[in-house]
């Protein structure tokens, strides 16, 4: 995690609020270095966490994990993290046909899939032990990405449905937090992803942006990141809150800075 | 991913991630099986692999695409497990030459090769690839070996380091270059001995058509679940995925896909806005992103992205691949005869470079690129400007020359930006 972001969302792993859905977007840039943070964060705040990693291998979190102070290897094994390898079992699933359902069943049907087998993972990870002895805080639901659900032949509504289940189980039962990223198209008209961004961020509680330069490429400021705080059950009679910082990425943490103030301009 | 930085010393160099990796023995080109235990005996045998380098910033194994120029540009090279996708120029001149140097300089390093193109045949593509350009010397050296290979001694007897005559000859290939990158000579043909001695798998698409699938029907093109098939059989097979044991020497498969998402592979996202099957191709290049994550592969694929009319498949496409190139080339357009561009045959584009394993990556502080095809080689500079000499030039054109400077990035600041010439 990054401590410079901890202190502008006024947060510590200590002190998280609960039941909240927080969106990462990024919008012509990489928005990935937020997925590590949140990962990293949740896992130091020793609650259960299950990681939907859709996009990249476990060793690449592992290793950037390892660089942000936590061992993803330790904590799937103590049971703390439950990862769902999207290509990994993507590969599985698409060139042997599975005898139990796999999350990812949508890969082989022809039409649209839903994703009421991720949910059933989903919840199977994150449900309560029975034991009584709560080992974890509460649990966690993260989510890297949902566009490329899009890209997988599902539509938009099937994403926005599951997101929906996936909070009633999680943010509302569970009192629990989701953390999911979705990309930005921008320009590209992208409609199907309009609609789940549209969708998400009504419903999210928190919304981090991490957007390019409008002016182009720069070495030493690296984007900028929008954190809007929103209440959704509140009609919007009171203002949300929003900050706006421009960061840098460095090999293991990201400064952040207000705008203008870049270290390399002053 | 495979980091083999520090693990041809073997247990001996802790603090660097590579060794830390291999002790912890999860990356995902680890083979599976009794080894999973994590011995660091394992990590050795990443590093010997030959045409392949690990990343000075992670570890990360990488091989070369084929111009030393586009390594450098892309952080030192091509990251195994990784898509390169190159976004095709308009008539596929240049994006096929790129393709070509790929899977030549696989060839030189005695890689797998597998090429699947539905136009040409990959065996036609093979006898076309460009001739690596060796010294002088290893030139006459590859020439004699081939014609006396069977003297055993050699005719110079060494006078004062002699005990190395006793050392055993190394077997050395045609070409035994253990240089990273290679340049080609666009101009001449590759040896035939070489393509002889390489190992490649070709699919061709129309020789294809009636064979039978295992994938039931989903909703990829027939095309592409063929494809899909096919790598997979290569990959499994011969072990590229750690799945045979008896494996000893590893070696790294290079995939090569040409024109993905033309029509020629049976799929319309090229002809129409809406298509049927527009899931197809995003679907294809995720199972094919899995596949390549799980083996010791790299993969090419050129695609005609200037034909597909629906911009939210570009940028799907974009987001499904790991590096992203476009070229873009001066061939048919105003440019060609732009006195602005008259060194350069195109400009290239470094659209998209992953960060891997990492926070950061290595990025170039050049975005204005350009390439031109000199007579044996394909070189990549950054896109100068000339200056801006002649007193006599009319006012007209000198409008023009300043409007289209001013598509170009912020980074060449020579001319004037706006439409309106500044006379001082």
């Amino acid at each position: 995690m990054f401590p410079e972001l901890n202190n502008l969302l006024n947060t510590t792993p200590d002190r998280t609020e609960q039941g909240k859905l927080t969106l990462l977007c990024d919008a012509k840039t990489d928005g990935s270095f937020l997925v590590h943070h949140f990962l990293s964060f949740y896992l130091k705040a020793n609650c259960k966490v299950c990681f939907v990693a859709l996009v990249q291998s476990f060793s690449h979190y592992n290793i950037v994990g390892r660089k942000l102070g936590v061992s993803l290897t330790a904590a799937r094994e103590c049971g703390q993290l439950v990862f769902l390898e999207g290509l990994k079992s993507s590969v599985d699933v698409f060139f042997r046909a599975q005898a139990e359902p796999h999350p990812l069943q949508f890969l082989r049907e022809a039409d649209a899939g839903s994703l009421q087998p991720v949910y059933e993972f989903v919840r199977e990870a994150l449900k309560p032990v029975e034991d009584g002895q709560a080992a974890w805080r509460y649990p966690v639901l993260l989510v890297d990405d949902l566009s490329v659900l899009l890209s997988l032949g599902l539509g938009a509504v099937a994403v926005l449905d599951f997101m929906h289940y996936c909070r009633v189980a999680v943010c509302w039962e569970q009192k629990g937090n989701i953390v999911a990223l979705v990309h930005d198209s921008g320009d590209a008209e992208d409609e199907e992803n309009d609609i789940l961004l549209n969708g998400l961020s009504h419903q999210s509680h928190l919304i981090l942006r991490a957007e390019g330069l409008a002016t182009g490429f720069c070495r030493d400021v690296h984007g900028q990141l929008r954190i809007l705080w929103r209440t959704p059950s509140q009609p919007a009679a009171q203002r949300d809150r929003s900050l706006t910082y421009q960061y840098k990425i460095q090999d293991k943490s990201v400064s952040f800075f207000a705008k203008g103030m870049s270290p390399a301009v002053l | 991913m495979a980091a083999a930085a520090t693990c041809g010393t073997g247990a001996g160099s802790t603090g660097s991630i590579g060794a830390a990796a291999c002790k912890n023995n999860v990356t995902s080109f680890q083979r599976k099986g009794p080894r999973a235990s994590g011995t660091d005996s394992g990590c050795s045998r990443l590093v010997s692999i030959a045409g392949t380098r690990p990343s000075v910033r992670n570890g990360q194994l990488l091989v070369s695409t084929g111009l030393p120029a586009l390594d450098q540009l892309l952080g030192g090279g091509l990251a195994v497990g990784t898509v390169l996708l190159i976004e095709e120029d308009k008539y596929n001149t240049y994006s096929s030459l790129l393709f070509k140097y790929f899977l030549a300089e696989g060839i030189i390093n005695g890689h797998t090769l597998l090429v699947a193109s539905a136009k040409e045949n990959p065996a036609d593509t093979l006898q076309e690839l460009p001739a690596p350009l060796l010294d002088d010397n290893c030139k006459k050296d590859f020439d004699e070996d081939v014609c006396n290979h069977k003297t055993p001694d050699s005719n110079i007897k060494m006078k004062i380091a002699w005990r190395y005559q006793l050392l055993p000859k190394m077997e050395s290939g045609p070409v035994s270059s253990s240089r990273f990158g290679h340049y080609y000579d666009a101009s001449k043909r590759m040896p035939q001995e070489l393509i002889e001695a390489s190992k490649w798998h070709g699919f061709f698409f129309p020789e294809k058509l009636s064979s039978t699938l295992t994938i039931e029907p989903c909703s990829l093109t027939g095309g592409y679940r063929k494809l899909l098939q096919f790598i997979q059989n290569v990959i499994y097979e011969e072990g590229f995925d750690g799945s045979n044991p008896q494996k000893k020497q590893k070696n790294i498969l290079r995939i090569g896909i040409q024109n993905l998402g033309s029509p020629l592979w049976g799929d319309d996202i090229c002809c129409t806005e809406n298509c049927d099957n527009s899931h197809s191709l995003t679907k294809f290049l995720y199972v094919l992103r899995g596949l390549l994550r799980t083996s010791l592969s790299a993969c090419i694929i050129t695609m005609p992205t200037h034909l597909i009319q629906n911009k939210a498949v570009i940028a799907r496409v974009t987001n499904l691949s790991d590096t992203v190139v476009g070229l873009e080339s001066f061939i048919g357009s105003e440019r060609e005869t732009n006195p602005l561009y008259k060194d350069y045959h195109g400009l290239i584009h470094i659209r998209q470079i992953p960060r891997l394993n990492n926070l950061i990556y290595d990025v170039s502080d050049v975005k204005d690129l350009a390439f031109k095809l000199k007579r044996k080689l394909f070189t990549i500079e950054r896109l100068h400007l000339p200056p801006d000499l002649s007193d006599t030039v009319s006012h007209s054109s000198k409008q023009d020359l300043a409007g289209s400077s001013k598509l170009l990035g912020p980074g060449c600041g020579m001319m004037a930006g706006g439409k309106q010439h500044l006379d001082f």
